[in-house]
């Protein structure tokens, strides 16, 4: 599978990456901004986010939440998202409306911070702080979100803190943090534009030149501090929360190495071994063969920078007992590390994975984002058309091999939730067994 | 802060474009065939990618469970995948797997489903198995047990997820408690643990019959190679269409109705406020649909914009009709901070009650109807967007031109329509109104704003007065 690629850079820095596709009229358009949560200044968690919907707050010549309104009266669908590492706004409408979307992006890209008030700023605080109950404080297990990554990552690394950010970072957020954070980041030198679809690439260079031609480069950005991590914890790591939970839930993360490296690809293949679907080793000893689990998956998070993690997931079933849980999942990490994976798992997990390449391939949408993605991380937006030989590529001994580094006990880090009943038992001691030293 | 505004500003912003020339679309052609047993064949022949989806429907779903075996279709469902054709579910699983293909079964409402994506080259092994487990389902009697131990263990962790929790309550709260659409699709868990292996066996040798089966493909392939597939597959199955869902699983209850479903110190309250809705055959269902789509149907909607946008009151507000043969609910969903939960109540009585008295604005209307008109083809990016498409037109009973005439059906709704549509199909006094919150904090102020006493309920209640 191949799509056509054209890259080119406009003066101000601006990436550009083009694959045309004519089978239906439409287009997607999708921005990259490298910039998320790492990059937020202490007492400022969650701003990143925060700044993501100010986004849609309007700008020099488009009204409050008319970018919204103008996309939805084009016949096009829109959103946003904020990550650790990046910030992303991507839209897809009908082709004859390429250049409206080209022209809201730009318009916020050069002239947003004229359109920005106090009372948008208050508005959205109050929508986001909504976001967080909803997603994180009022839903079982929510605050995983930030749990995981707290545990995963020393206390001074740019991945530690929340992205969606604390109350009180939030309430402190002000009208000139908009404006600094704006003029630091949002800048076309920091970014990249992909489209995809149905479009006339010459015309869509012109475009994209009249629309963002004239916005002017950055000043640079503040390095983030060094991000690189050594192999392992050196140490279980280990947390309780007794939450308002019925069932106890168990997330280990190891830490791994970063998405994209050679080796990414073999933990990327051993995290589908673990918990890609019903054939997956924790599906088919946990849930299928013990029962001691409802549910059992894994997965990476895909960071390119610094350190990625590598996650397993498992909810109790109700008769199973908060350290049985604990106990059932460590022992088949270790299984795993005595017996290593064999061929026919590795060859089970890559076909999956292949099938999953070219599904996603289907919707524009999604192939403007996988392009920004690896032009943003690499500088290599064809990167998206060797992924399948990478996988292919991928061998036992190698899968192997990051076992024998990366599932060690010493690179565990437990999350561990409790019903909140549970957790006043004198089951804790139990626990303690497996506390880190 | 024009102070700090860098140094862009300096030069203008470039002027709004307007659309250049619209390029014709077309949903995918396909074919439809029975067969002489009574299979029906869908194939829309799409061949962008080398990649198929089949969906397998089957007249099989949660509306024609006997009344005393709720659950059941659900169940029978997921355990087509736990063993076939002298295969347990662990070597199923491992066939599909090793040719990278995923599948899965569910029953909802209407009917049971089994979906296969796969690569277009593996489609005969795939479809070889998917033949095994519709006609050869040994249902063994570990497995039954287990997937209805996940499911209790499922309704369990649904007593802490407040929205679950609030969907499972609100229809408690429109139907009447012999309507089944009372209960949840996949049984509760009085009914889930009374379920034995005999019932599931009953379940599909009464349902899963050739005469009401419809394999829908769309991807990369011909009619000719579905065809022969279906023939060589299919062809010898034998039986007839099982009878239509009986009446009633959609009867309602009647009058305003607040219950809060306690979670003491929550955050946030879950809100549901609505009623019985409509069927999908109702005639007006565009009016219907575009009416929603203003009302709260689109983030530009008015109860988003109110709830969101205007109070910060949530992090989204929507509207929705839940479509299946008979009426499904209308309902009106979002969560609030629990201290604002009286004044969001108001605000989405409020709206409810403008739609109905005052006609839309034409700008409001040509939002919602440009909206739905140009992004039909968005849609339909997928072949198992484009299958699920042609299924929900056998379930339907959709006319063959459905998806041709759509976008056209669309532009010709009036705001006359959309007020006729908001005044048959909204009911300001037949509102339920389900929150799940802490009652101290909002019991009395959502009172204040219906007029209507609010019955508090424990969670684990089943929708019965503490």
């Amino acid at each position: 599978m191949r799509i056509p690629i054209e890259t080119f850079q406009l003066p101000n820095g601006l990436l550009v990456v083009l694959s045309e596709d004519h089978t239906a009229p439409l287009v997607a358009v999708n921005l990259w901004y490298h910039v998320g949560s790492a990059n937020e200044r202490p007492g400022r968690t969650g701003f990143a986010h925060l700044f993501e919907h100010m986004l849609f707050q309007g700008s020099a010549n488009v009204g409050s939440n008319e970018h919204f309104e103008l996309i939805q009266r084009a016949g096009g669908t829109l959103n946003g998202s904020t990550w650790l590492d990046r910030t992303n706004y991507y839209e897809t409408v009908p082709s004859n409306q390429l250049e409206l979307t080209l022209w809201l992006e730009a318009n916020r890209m050069g002239h947003l911070l004229p359109a920005m008030t106090q009372q948008k700023l208050d508005t959205q605080r109050d929508v986001v702080q909504n976001e967080r109950r909803w997603s994180m404080d009022n839903q079982p297990y929510g605050t995983w979100w930030e749990r995981l990554p707290a545990l995963a990552y020393p206390a001074d690394h740019p991945f530690h803190h929340s992205l969606i950010g604390s109350m009180a970072d939030l309430d402190a957020a002000r009208l000139e943090d908009i404006a600094h954070f704006f003029s630091m980041y949002y800048t076309p030198d920091n970014a990249v534009l992909s489209i995809a679809g149905d479009f006339e690439p010459a015309e869509a260079r012109t475009m994209i030149e009249r629309h963002f031609g004239a916005i002017p480069r950055g000043a640079g950005k503040p390095s983030l501090p060094e991000m690189s991590l050594p192999a392992t914890f050196g140490g279980p790591l280990r947390e309780v929360v007794p939450d308002d939970v019925m069932l106890p839930r168990l997330f280990m993360a190891f830490r791994s190495p970063v998405f994209g490296s050679a080796a990414y690809y073999a933990a990327s293949v051993c995290s589908a071994v673990l918990g890609l679907k019903k054939g997956s080793r924790l599906h088919r000893s946990l849930v299928r063969d013990q029962q001691v689990a409802a549910e059992a998956t894994a997965f990476t998070y895909d960071l390119a920078k610094g350190a990625d993690l590598l996650v397993v997931d498992v909810t109790a079933r109700p008769e199973t007992s908060v350290d049985k849980l604990e106990h059932t999942v460590n022992a088949e990490i270790d299984r795993l590390l005595l017996d290593g994976v064999t061929d026919d798992e590795v060859r089970r997990a890559v076909t999956l994975m292949e099938t999953d390449l070219v599904a996603v391939l289907q919707s524009a949408g999604d192939r403007a984002d996988r392009l920004s993605m690896f032009a943003t991380y690499f500088g290599d937006p064809a990167l998206v058309n060797v992924q399948t030989e990478q996988y292919r590529a991928v061998t036992r001994d190698q899968v192997n091999t990051f076992v024998q580094e990366r599932l060690v006990p010493d690179n565990r880090a437990s999350l561990l939730y409790v019903p909140r009943e549970q957790s006043e038992l004198p089951l804790q001691d139990d626990l303690a067994m497996a506390e880190a030293p | 802060m024009s102070a700090t505004t860098s140094d862009a500003s300096a030069s203008a912003p470039t002027p709004k474009p307007g659309p250049a020339a619209p390029r014709n679309y077309q949903f995918p052609r396909f074919e439809r065939r029975t067969l002489p047993n009574g299979v029906q064949l869908v194939v829309a022949p799409v061949s962008k990618l080398p990649l198929v989806t089949v969906l397998a429907i089957v007249e099989a779903g949660a509306a024609a469970e006997p009344r005393n075996k709720l659950g059941v279709a659900a169940l029978t469902a997921r355990l087509l995948l736990e063993g076939a054709a002298g295969l347990d579910g662990v070597a199923l699983a491992d066939r599909f797997e090793r040719i990278g293909a995923s599948v899965e079964a569910h029953a909802d409402w209407d009917v049971a489903s089994v979906s296969l994506t796969a690569l277009s080259t593996q489609l005969p092994d795939a479809l070889a198995l998917v033949r095994d487990l519709l006609r050869a389902p040994t249902f063994p009697e570990r497995e039954v047990q287990r997937l209805k131990e996940e499911r209790l263990a499922d309704l369990l962790q649904q007593l802490a997820e407040p929205r679950g929790l609030a969907d499972e309550q609100f229809a408690h709260a429109v139907y009447d408690a012999t309507a089944r659409y009372a209960s949840p699709e996949e049984g509760d868990a009085a009914n889930v643990r009374a379920l034995t292996r005999d019932d599931v066996q009953a379940f599909y040798s009464a349902r899963y019959k050739p005469g009401g089966t419809t394999l829908v493909f769309a991807g990369d392939l011909t009619m000719a190679t579905a065809a022969a597939l279906t023939e060589s597959l299919f062809g010898d199955w034998t039986g007839v269409r099982p009878p239509a869902a009986p009446k009633g699983v959609d009867a309602s209850r009647q009058g305003r109705l607040v219950r809060v479903v306690a979670k003491a110190d929550a955050p946030q309250s879950e809100l549901r406020v609505g009623h019985q809705g409509l069927p999908r055959s109702t005639p007006d269902y565009f009016d219907a649909m575009v009416m929603n789509a203003v009302l709260g149907g689109l983030f530009s909607s008015r109860i988003n914009l109110n709830l969101r946008e205007a109070h910060g009151y949530t992090y989204g507000a929507s509207s929705a009709f839940d479509w299946r043969r008979s009426a499904g609910p209308f309902v009106v969903q979002t969560a609030v901070k629990s201290e604002v939960t009286g004044a969001a109540v108001q605000e989405i009585l409020t709206e409810i009650e403008r739609m109905r008295i005052a006609p839309i604005s034409e700008d409001e209307l040509t939002l919602a109807t440009s909206y739905l008109d140009g992004v039909f083809p968005i849609r339909y990016e997928t072949t198992a967007a484009i299958a699920t498409a042609l299924a929900n037109m056998v379930i339907h009973s959709l006319p063959e031109d459905y998806y041709d005439t759509y976008r056209s059906e669309v532009r010709a709704v009036t705001t006359d329509g959309v007020l006729r549509a908001a005044q048959r199909h909204l009911h300001p006094e037949q509102l339920r109104i389900v929150v799940v919150g802490d009652p101290a904090m909002v019991a009395a102020p959502v009172e204040a704003v219906t007029g209507v006493p609010s019955e508090i309920v424990m969670a684990d209640s089943g929708g019965s007065p503490i």
